[in-house]
């Protein structure tokens, strides 16, 4: 199964000095090299985004994020797992499950009820 | 239903939709599989007579059902879905595999909200119908209906697996297992009594299918200790009775017995977890021949034991009763009043109150029932508090001057 995952920042939590959080090379170095990574990146910061619509078959370009998700993904990544419980194993150890939250999205192919 | 099937029922409905489950990954199809699987054993078992292989039978029907709707539901979408089926049908029961571990497993996922664990608990593993649950939690059918189906979308979109979780998620995962168990149970001793049944009989199934989880062994001895009192609990009126009150001769001895042995073989494994220390908390009172000899001093260091493994202001409270019972009211209200988290909860009024009353500070137990009885959630608690507070009202008159003093104007 394939689950999209986006990496969130909690603006209302704030780590201790030394948690113990893992480091996001060493993850993405194991999960790439287990398969299970796809691919994945950061974003950049919402002051770097764009937001597009089309109403009454005009574009409509405005400067900044999606109101909802206003600075709050800062990257994401494409899992490649054997079921829930595989994505959420991965998900703990991604070092911004510790200092914010990790939102797991089934991905949903076409063709698929 | 006729006695052979519904005995069938009782135990087979779980085991073959867990089966149809591992089979064939939807657990829709699952269920209307083990529907379709009992409706023709009623046709045709009265006739035929009740085969020597019921559960084998069963199974064998319910694939047939399933295979055939695969089938179907393949040729008009004119594209063939993968389904693990294997060929032959079983014959001997023992050959079936019990896969009944898995589904409660699943259905206690922690990717699941704790509502939609136990009505899918209670609907896969215990086998009992939408409108018996709905009428259980006193909501709508339909309510319960929709919450089942969703949670069974959920399992299958987020991609819940159906298995026994691996060694090193086990204990977490066993806990929340048992913790829906107890809620079940819990649910039922306050209300519906056939959810205590329910919660009895998969512990029971539980403990079978882990013998080497002392924890599980725990709370189905804790569960079987409680519900032997469950016929002394309520007076005549419906009014409940505290532990010294109950008519201890109505307690149900066999089912104590069979709790102490289990709390006693758990214990074994030198694994003290929370339901074995409650279930030996409880195997005390209930092996006690009245309050007098009830050995307090060992419950107040279950307690202790307790609050350290699985800390919570109630476990604190509890001990303080129980030091009270060995050490005097003072002890133990010394307790009560260190505990600060308690405000809106009834029984810290009441368990204050009484340890009041103890102590001959009765102007003070009123105040204590009055909050008791203000936050005390069911009638039958509301019932018994108010005969506790009319009582301490009787004895603080008589304990107060004979004319009382007037109010300053």
């Amino acid at each position: 199964m394939k689950y999209l995952m986006l990496v969130c920042v909690d603006p209302d939590f704030t780590p201790g000095e030394d948690d113990g959080k893992p480091d996001v090379d060493d993850w993405a170095g194991e999960m790439d090299g287990k398969g299970i990574r796809l691919m994945g990146d950061r974003t950049r910061p919402s002051s770097a985004a764009t937001t597009v619509r089309v109403r009454n078959r005009e574009v409509l370009v405005t400067d900044g994020p999606f109101t909802e998700t206003k600075d709050v993904i800062a990257g994401f990544d494409v899992l490649e797992c054997e079921d829930l419980d595989q994505a959420i194993e991965v998900a703990s150890k991604h070092p911004m499950a510790w200092a914010g939250a990790i939102e797991l999205r089934p991905v949903w192919p076409w063709g698929d009820e | 239903m006729s006695k052979d099937i519904a005995a069938v029922y009782a135990d087979g409905w779980s085991r073959i939709v867990a089966t149809m489950i591992r089979l064939t990954g939807d657990w829709s199809l699952a269920e209307e599989c083990a529907q379709e699987a009992f409706a023709t054993a009623l046709r045709v078992w009265p006739e035929s007579g009740t085969p020597d292989q019921p559960l084998a039978w069963l199974t064998t029907v319910a694939r047939r059902t399933a295979i055939d709707r695969v089938r179907r539901a393949a040729v008009e979408r004119e594209k063939l879905r993968e389904v693990a089926m294997e060929p032959a049908p079983w014959t001997v029961d023992a050959e079936i595999p019990d896969d009944r571990l898995e589904l409660m497993f699943t259905c206690c996922h922690p990717a699941l909200n704790v509502e939609a664990q136990v009505a899918l608990t209670l609907r896969g593993v215990a086998g009992m119908s939408t409108a018996e649950i709905a009428r259980a939690f006193l909501v709508p059918e339909k309510t319960m209906g929709q919450r089942i189906f969703r949670a069974k979308q959920r399992i299958k979109q987020a991609g819940i697996p159906f298995r026994v979780p691996p060694g090193h998620l086990l204990p977490e995962r066993l806990s929340a297992v048992l913790h829906v168990l107890y809620l079940l149970f819990n649910e039922g001793y306050s209300g519906a009594g056939e959810l205590c049944r329910e919660a009895i009989r998969i512990g029971r199934t539980l403990a079978g299918l882990m013998p080497d989880e002392p924890e599980a062994l725990g709370l189905l001895a804790l569960m079987l200790v409680q519900d032997a009192r469950r016929e002394a609990r309520t007076g005549a009126d419906g009014t409940l009775l505290t532990l010294d009150e109950q008519d201890r001769t109505r307690w149900d001895r066999e089912r104590i017995d069979e709790g102490a042995t289990l709390c006693e073989r758990a214990l074994r494994h030198g694994k003290a977890g929370p339901f074995q220390l409650q279930a030996a908390i409880a195997v005390c009172h209930a092996t006690a021949s009245g309050t007098d000899d009830t050995d307090w001093t060992q419950i107040a260091g279950l307690y202790e034991h307790l609050r350290r493994v699985a800390p919570s202001p109630v476990v604190d409270l509890n001990r303080a009763v129980a030091v009270a019972m060995a050490s005097g009211p003072h002890a133990g209200l010394e307790l009560v009043d260190a505990i600060d988290e308690l405000d809106g909860y009834h029984l810290l009024h009441a368990t204050r109150a009484d340890l009041l009353r103890r102590a001959g500070r009765d102007d003070e137990a009123v105040d204590s029932w009055r909050r008791a009885l203000e936050l005390a959630p069911t009638e039958a608690e509301r019932q018994l508090l108010s005969h506790r507070l009319a009582a301490a009202q009787r004895t603080g008159l008589r304990t107060a001057p004979p004319t009382a003093p007037q109010p300053a104007e």
